[in-house]
């Protein structure tokens, strides 16, 4: 039996639930603003290899040589000079929520982080500003030789490993923001799991800004080794300040022959964050990625989960959902390159905007010659609250074999009057009728996700749908 | 004690359960109900029957408050309100229930969770205070007992409300919505139309099971099909926007055997209007 959507509780907000903010106490925090002593900096507080001081430093000249994209959202209002690229508040890492300072454990208590690891969680990491704060692993995991670890800890615990996959699907020049990304980096999650070893519950992460102007630069690094598999979900809030912070992080991914990774996020930062990531897959034979990608929050998000099918049998699916309130702008999709013969994707995107905001589809669709009996479709439904709402599809499709399956449909729609009255003849309130809609509607995205997700996620739609009626 | 349009003038100072009068309503700027009045009490159950165009969905959807309909005049009284000025919603948790001719289908809401969140919400429930929620096992109860009344399975509760549902299927889910909401006043409109035989006699049986002393239901149809299997106490005529005869279920096998057309050409031949009894 599905989920019972849970009913709205009134005076229940994103302020009071995610947007507080503890003072900024730190051990070390850079100067304001992007510079090479900066990134020098980063790189000697965290006691680096000589090849990541100078990769970080060729990625700045990257960044700064690299215009701004402008196809997208508006993102001439950043000003990299006013933010805080690292900030680091604890000495140590915590194995257990005791070892981790008082203040920073109370804030993921606050956000049900430990709670949710003691139900259902094989793993977890907190990071907390620019630095992982804690982190766990299941015995028997560990034992199996999964590595869940922070990236700061791979590159010296498991440097060859590292070293052999870490920029390579996502190079510094791939776009601006990959490129400050890559000097400034800090923190993220580095997963291996072994051949033919299934991780049958999740592991996740929970991403928080606390600071003002911060700037939060997580790398991530999954590899899934042949016929493994793995579930990883990230979760990130922060406090609103009346001042931007940024977030942009790099994900790479690796699936090997054989072997499932499922990435999943909610995103729900504060309206003053600007989420500018950058994510990626590569799938080998018979592999499948799978993104599963919710934006609630930021007040712009461009992210296109990117998945590129390298050998036959590969399979990709992005299953996207963008909500856009007052003031915001979802900027989101997803790409998939055909490389080999026989791979196919799935590309479903769902948006919402109400209250004047703002979702754009953005996809891309690539075939490259050979790449036969290649199958895709992509879906994006549209559904819009208001008038002054605004939703945009901007699909790319480039085939170069003639060989192969294509689909695209995509719709607009807006809650009905008859919905509406239907619902409310049964006794259901209008704010609530129109909640059930949206909820209905982002129903194919949260019944893929683990039941506590799924609840959490359908009432922050209904956090987000009070500020709808009135 | 009924009460019906030829005799509401005289006997205004008895109040039924619920009153209809002299309610007039328009569509897109025409007035489609010219004033119509109506008295139904519990434990009754009244047809109103007429030919397309004359009003029949208009008058359901008022009554139902949906926002497309526009009051002009009149009153419709319930427990001691003029329901016309509430909200929908409102109207339902009083005990009013409209099985749609149309049921809308609500993507991506399974049938179990928009019964359960009906439920809730006519018990007053808030999202706190859980007394006032159904709990699993007594809303399981309640489903299991009534889908069988009307030949449901179990697999009905998972599929999105009304998605891909047959004629039949959804006119059952409109009767088992009434069946578990346990409204006091009832608008079945044109349940009959698009059901088969058996769907039909399963619908009919539900509401029979029903049918009692704290139930008032108002049948609105085209056909007096429905009214083999549902015997209405009471038959009103709605032509054009008014009612041109009220009378007993042989006014209705009077329509079968003769049509509308005949009505409007001669219409002294039908039954003649019962005097208040």
């Amino acid at each position: 039996m599905a989920t019972v959507i849970p009913r709205i509780d009134v005076g229940d907000n994103y302020k009071e639930k995610y947007g507080f903010f503890d003072p900024e106490k730190f051990v070390f925090k850079a100067k304001r603003g992007l510079n090479a002593d900066v990134v020098k900096e980063i790189s000697w507080m965290k006691n680096e290899p000589e090849w990541m001081t100078k990769f970080r430093l060729r990625a700045l000249q990257t960044f700064e040589k690299k215009e701004m994209p402008t196809w997208g959202a508006d993102l001439s209002v950043i000003d990299f000079q006013n933010i805080y690229y690292y900030l680091k508040s604890t000495e140590k890492q915590g194995k257990t929520w005791d070892d981790v300072p008082a203040d920073i454990k109370n804030t993921f208590d606050r956000l049900g982080v430990p709670q949710a690891e003691r139900k259902f969680l094989a793993g977890v990491a907190a990071q907390y500003e620019s630095e992982v704060v804690y982190h766990s692993l299941h015995k028997e995991l560990e034992s199996k030789g999964v590595i869940f670890t922070d990236t700061d800890s791979a590159l010296r615990q498991y440097p060859d490993l590292f070293k052999e996959y870490f920029g390579t699907i996502i190079p510094p020049a791939d776009n601006k923001l990959a490129a400050l990304n890559s000097a400034v980096w800090s923190g993220g999650s580095f997963i291996y799991v072994p051949k033919g070893v299934k991780v049958e519950i999740p592991l996740q992460a929970y991403f928080r800004i606390n600071a003002e102007n911060m700037g939060q630069f997580e790398r991530t690094l999954i590899i899934c080794d042949e016929d493994s598999f793995v579930h990883y979900i990230e979760g990130c809030t922060a406090p609103i300040y009346t001042t931007d912070s940024l977030h942009s992080a790099v994900v790479e991914i690796i699936v090997k022959r054989g072997a499932r990774c499922r990435y999943t996020t909610v995103q729900n930062w504060s309206t003053n964050v600007y989420n500018l990531v950058t994510k990626r897959a590569v799938a080998y034979g018979d592999a499948t990625m799978e993104w599963v990608d919710g934006n609630l929050g930021s007040q712009i998000t461009m992210k296109y989960p990117s998945i590129y099918l390298m050998e036959p049998g590969a399979k990709g699916d992005v299953l996207s959902v963008a909500f856009a309130g007052k003031g915001q702008h979802q900027d989101a999709g997803g790409k998939a390159v055909h490389v080999a013969p026989n791979t196919s994707s799935n590309i479903v995107s769902k948006s919402i905007s109400k209250n004047g905001g703002r979702t754009s589809y953005r996809g891309l669709v690539k075939v490259y010659p050979g790449a036969k009996n290649s199958k895709s479709f992509v879906r994006c439904d549209a559904l819009l609250l208001d008038e002054q709402s605004r939703s945009d599809t901007y699909p790319t499709t480039e085939v170069d074999e003639p060989q192969v399956r294509i689909g695209h449909e995509a719709t607009v729609s807006k809650v009905s009057d008859e919905q509406l009255f239907y619902l409310q003849s049964r006794g259901i309130t209008r704010a609530e009728a129109e909640t059930m809609i949206v909820n209905g509607f982002i129903e194919p995205f949260t019944k893929e996700l683990p039941i506590e997700y799924a609840v959490e996620l359908n009432r922050l739609i209904q956090l987000e749908m009070i500020g709808s009626v009135g | 004690m009924a009460l019906n349009s030829a005799a509401v003038g005289k006997l205004t100072e008895v109040m039924a359960d619920f009153e209809i009068k002299d309610l007039r309503v328009s569509v897109e700027g025409r007035e489609i109900l010219k004033g119509v009045s109506l008295a139904v009490n519990k434990g009754e159950v009244h047809a109103v029957m007429g030919p397309n165009g004359s009003g029949k969905s208009t008058l359901s959807h008022t009554l139902m408050g949906h926002p497309n309909y526009k009051v002009l005049g009149g009153q419709v009284l319930f427990k001691g309100k003029d329901i016309l000025t509430l909200p929908t919603e409102q109207r339902a948790k009083l005990g009013m229930f409209l099985a749609l001719q149309y049921p809308v289908v609500v993507p991506g809401i399974t049938m179990s969770n928009f019964l359960r969140t009906a439920i809730n919400a006519k018990r007053g429930f808030d999202g706190k205070d859980k007394s006032k929620s159904i709990n699993v096992k007594e809303f399981r109860a309640l489903l299991k007992n009534e889908m069988s009344v009307l030949r449901m399975d179990d697999s009905f509760l998972s599929r999105y409300v009304n998605e891909g549902f047959s004629g039949g299927e959804k006119k059952r889910a409109e009767i088992l919505q009434m069946a578990v909401l346990k409204p006091e006043i009832a608008i079945l409109d044109e349940t009959d139309s698009g059901l088969d035989i058996d769907s039909i006699k399963f619908v009919s049986d539900a509401v029979n099971k029903m049918r009692g002393p704290e139930l008032g239901v108002l049948i609105i149809t085209h056909y007096t099909r429905v009214l083999k299997f549902i015997k209405p106490d009471y038959v009103h005529v709605l032509v054009n926007g008014e009612f041109v005869r009220s009378g007993g279920p042989e006014l209705a096998d009077w329509l079968e055997a003769k049509g509308y057309s005949e009505w409007v050409k001669e219409p002294d031949k039908a039954p003649a209007a019962l005097e208040a009894r």
